[in-house]
């Protein structure tokens, strides 16, 4: 059986990939990815935090797939809009995307 | 018995109210409407004076005019034999000048104002002639002398004309005031203001002869009588058909006919009659010296209607009231028709000094022989009818028991004759005195020459004739003198015995040819006292009304000005000083809006990472 720890630790390690990748991708879409990471590593510890400390069988896997719907669906929009910006300004890199700034 | 006699000045009236409001749509045919209007009034008044003189038809009344606190007053139509030959005279002489008016001022610009004038005048005159009550007639006498301003500066744009019809206005405004104040002191003692009721006033109470004065006063005014008889010479400035209408029929004849129509209360008061009759000798003889001297053919006239006036009042003065009045019908028909051969012959010669004019009867055979008969009426030739009515005076004023005023009268009338002959010797004999090209005047203006000439003549048999052959033989003997030294004077020694007269008597000369300095004495005495008032009140209200003003408007300025500045620097002050604030503020905060989405995903991590720290800290 593998400990709660090694699941907690992939999740982490997910977490701090995610983290790294959205701190430092000069893309939109390179920085959604990195948010898909975190998201998913959030789902890890949910499911390894319902199977190690009881509760109802089966909650953290539900949770787990609500959260992945609710992901694809930001990621439908955040791509959407990812597309609308090249369009009206013909680049995808995030520090071009200041015109709203002072 | 039939009441309609009220009805006649309201024609004249209609007919102003329709040449005033459509006389530009009118144009011509606003003379055609006054005319019409006046030859109403003249059948109107023709039927009252046969009414009265064979039906005895008397006064009536229309009905309530004012009714007071108890007091009342009635509008009420007086018909006797005085007003009826008055409304007749009025009626006749109006409705020729109106025609005589046509051939006048046929190129005038404001043609049927002049109309509109014409009838108002004429509706004022006649409605005075009709008042039974002093209330009336002041408003009427107000009405007539307003219209001899509006005529007399008919030609407005002459400052001559403007300045005599003011001159004029005043004048009789002074005399008017007398009468307002008589009327007024009249009804406050005697509570009535009736003609009818003056007779029997009372006897010999100071305040009657007192109120007596005051009206006569408003005749002296209207009447041109000394010493406010200086508007009437200036009045020439008018047309000529006005100077008729004023001196014959409607604005100095209401000074005589007041007297005429009060004179139940001037016979009670024996004083006041004696001034009225010393006032008139003394205007008689100054205005008929002064006419023998003047130049200009309408100021002759002028002072010549002076000076008859002067004789009315005169014989009203001794007691000759009938002598008054009947002067005054003739005198306006053979005033009238001298103002018109006047008016005529400046229509032809284009001046009004008598020596620039001569022979002009050659020229103008209608004109010259109506003159011709004006001038025998004025002077008192038998058998026209200036004759009958100055003998009657005459006999009259020598029953009196005046000799001194029989003088005066003599030797006015033996001037009157002078002046007028040398009128006439002047102008339609001899030979032209300079280029003129006279040609005698339309139809239009010559017929009513004639009609008046007609009147001129005969109007002394409108009454049974009185013979009274001393005083008859007197007055035909002066008025011959008179015109015989006319004929001496100016057809046989044409200039040298005036010309030696006149250095003979050179400070005389001066002192008639000045006008004995009337004007120049009211100027030093009155006029320029007056403008002296005025100048200082002028100066009080540009220096100390105005100056309070400038100083209000200055402090109000000084105080704008302070808080004009207290609104810059504190006010705005205050609000720009949120805006800095506010400002500053977001300086500060702007910088942590990068723009850079790591920025915030930053700021949000470092931000959880805090909250887990405190947690893991404080949350044990």
């Amino acid at each position: 059986m593998i400990p709660q720890s090694h699941f907690l630790i992939l999740g982490a390690a997910l977490f701090a990939i995610g983290l790294y990748g959205a701190l430092t991708r000069r893309t939109a879409i390179g920085i959604l990815m990195s948010i898909e990471l975190i998201l998913n590593a959030a789902n890890i510890n949910l499911i390894t935090f319902n199977k190690f400390l009881g509760g109802p069988d089966g909650l953290g896997q539900v949770f787990a797939l609500f959260v992945m719907a609710i992901a694809a669906a930001s990621a439908v929009i955040g791509l959407v809009l990812v597309i609308a910006v090249y369009r009206n300004m013909k680049t995808i890199f995030t520090e071009n995307m200041n015109i709203m700034k002072w | 018995m039939v009441k309609f006699a009220h009805l006649i000045p309201l024609f004249p009236f209609a007919a102003f109210a329709v040449n005033i409001l459509f006389g530009r749509r009118l144009k011509k045919a606003s003379a055609l409407v006054s005319i019409g209007a006046s030859v109403a009034a003249l059948a109107i008044a023709v039927m009252a004076y046969i009414g009265n003189a064979f039906g005895g038809e008397g006064s009536y009344t229309v009905g309530r005019w004012i009714s007071f606190n108890g007091f009342a007053l009635d509008f009420g139509v007086i018909i006797d034999p005085l007003s009826c030959m008055m409304l007749l005279v009025v009626t006749v002489v109006g409705t020729l000048i109106q025609v005589y008016s046509i051939g006048y001022m046929h190129d005038d610009k404001r043609y049927s104002r002049f109309f509109a004038y014409m009838s108002l005048f004429m509706g004022s005159m006649l409605g005075l002639l009709l008042s039974d009550n002093f209330v009336m007639l002041y408003i009427f006498w107000e009405g007539v002398g307003l219209c001899s301003y509006l005529l007399i500066s008919f030609w407005f744009e002459r400052p001559a004309a403007a300045r005599a019809g003011m001159k004029a206005f005043i004048t009789t405004r002074i005399g008017d005031t007398g009468l307002l104040i008589g009327i007024l002191l009249l009804f406050f003692t005697t509570k009535t203001l009736y003609f009818k009721d003056l007779a029997g006033l009372g006897i010999n109470d100071a305040t009657l002869t007192v109120i007596a004065l005051l009206i006569f006063c408003g005749a002296v005014g209207k009447s041109a009588q000394f010493p406010l008889h200086v508007w009437l010479p200036d009045a020439m400035e008018g047309p000529t058909p006005v100077s008729a209408l004023i001196h014959a029929a409607t604005m100095v004849a209401a000074g005589v006919y007041l007297v005429a129509r009060t004179y139940g209360l001037f016979l009670t008061q024996h004083t006041s009659l004696i001034w009225v009759a010393y006032i008139g000798a003394i205007t008689a003889l100054m205005a008929a010296t002064i006419a023998t001297v003047n130049n200009d053919i309408k100021r002759i006239l002028a002072y010549s209607t002076i000076s008859q006036l002067g004789f009315m009042m005169l014989a009203l003065g001794v007691g000759g009231y009938e002598g008054g009045t009947f002067h005054l019908m003739t005198h306006a028909f053979f005033k009238a028709l001298l103002f018109l051969c006047a008016g005529s012959v400046i229509h032809a010669v284009h001046t009004q000094d008598i020596f620039k004019m001569g022979g002009l009867l050659g020229k103008m055979k209608a004109t010259g022989w109506t003159f011709i008969i004006g001038g025998l009426a004025i002077a008192g030739v038998p058998p026209f009818s200036g004759f009958w009515s100055k003998d009657e005076i005459l006999s009259e004023i020598l029953k009196g028991g005046h000799p001194v005023l029989f003088g005066v009268a003599a030797l006015t009338s033996l001037l009157t004759a002078f002046y007028m002959f040398r009128l006439i010797f002047v102008v339609l004999f001899g030979k032209p005195r300079s280029e003129l090209h006279a040609h005698e005047s339309p139809a239009v203006m010559t017929v009513p020459l004639c009609i008046l000439a007609a009147f001129a003549a005969f109007a002394g048999f409108f009454r049974p004739v009185k013979f009274e052959f001393l005083t008859m033989g007197v007055s035909i003997a002066i008025s011959l003198t008179g015109i015989g030294a006319a004929y001496v004077f100016y057809i046989l020694d044409n200039k040298l015995l005036p010309a030696s007269l006149r250095s003979r008597f050179a400070f005389l000369y001066k002192l008639v040819s000045n006008k004995y300095y009337v004007d120049e004495i009211y100027g030093a005495l009155i006029i320029r006292p007056c403008m002296r008032l005025a100048d200082i009140a002028s100066g009080f209200d540009s220096k100390v009304v105005d100056g309070a003003v400038n100083m209000a408007a200055y402090l109000s300025l000084t105080a704008g000005k302070v808080q004009s500045w207290f609104d810059l620097y504190i006010v705005d002050g205050i609000v720009n000083m949120t805006a800095n604030v506010t400002w500053l503020c977001s300086a500060i905060l702007r910088r942590f809006q990068t723009g850079f989405v790591q920025n915030y995903i930053l700021i949000a991590f470092f931000g959880l990472a805090i909250m887990i720290f405190i947690k893991l800290i404080g949350g044990r």
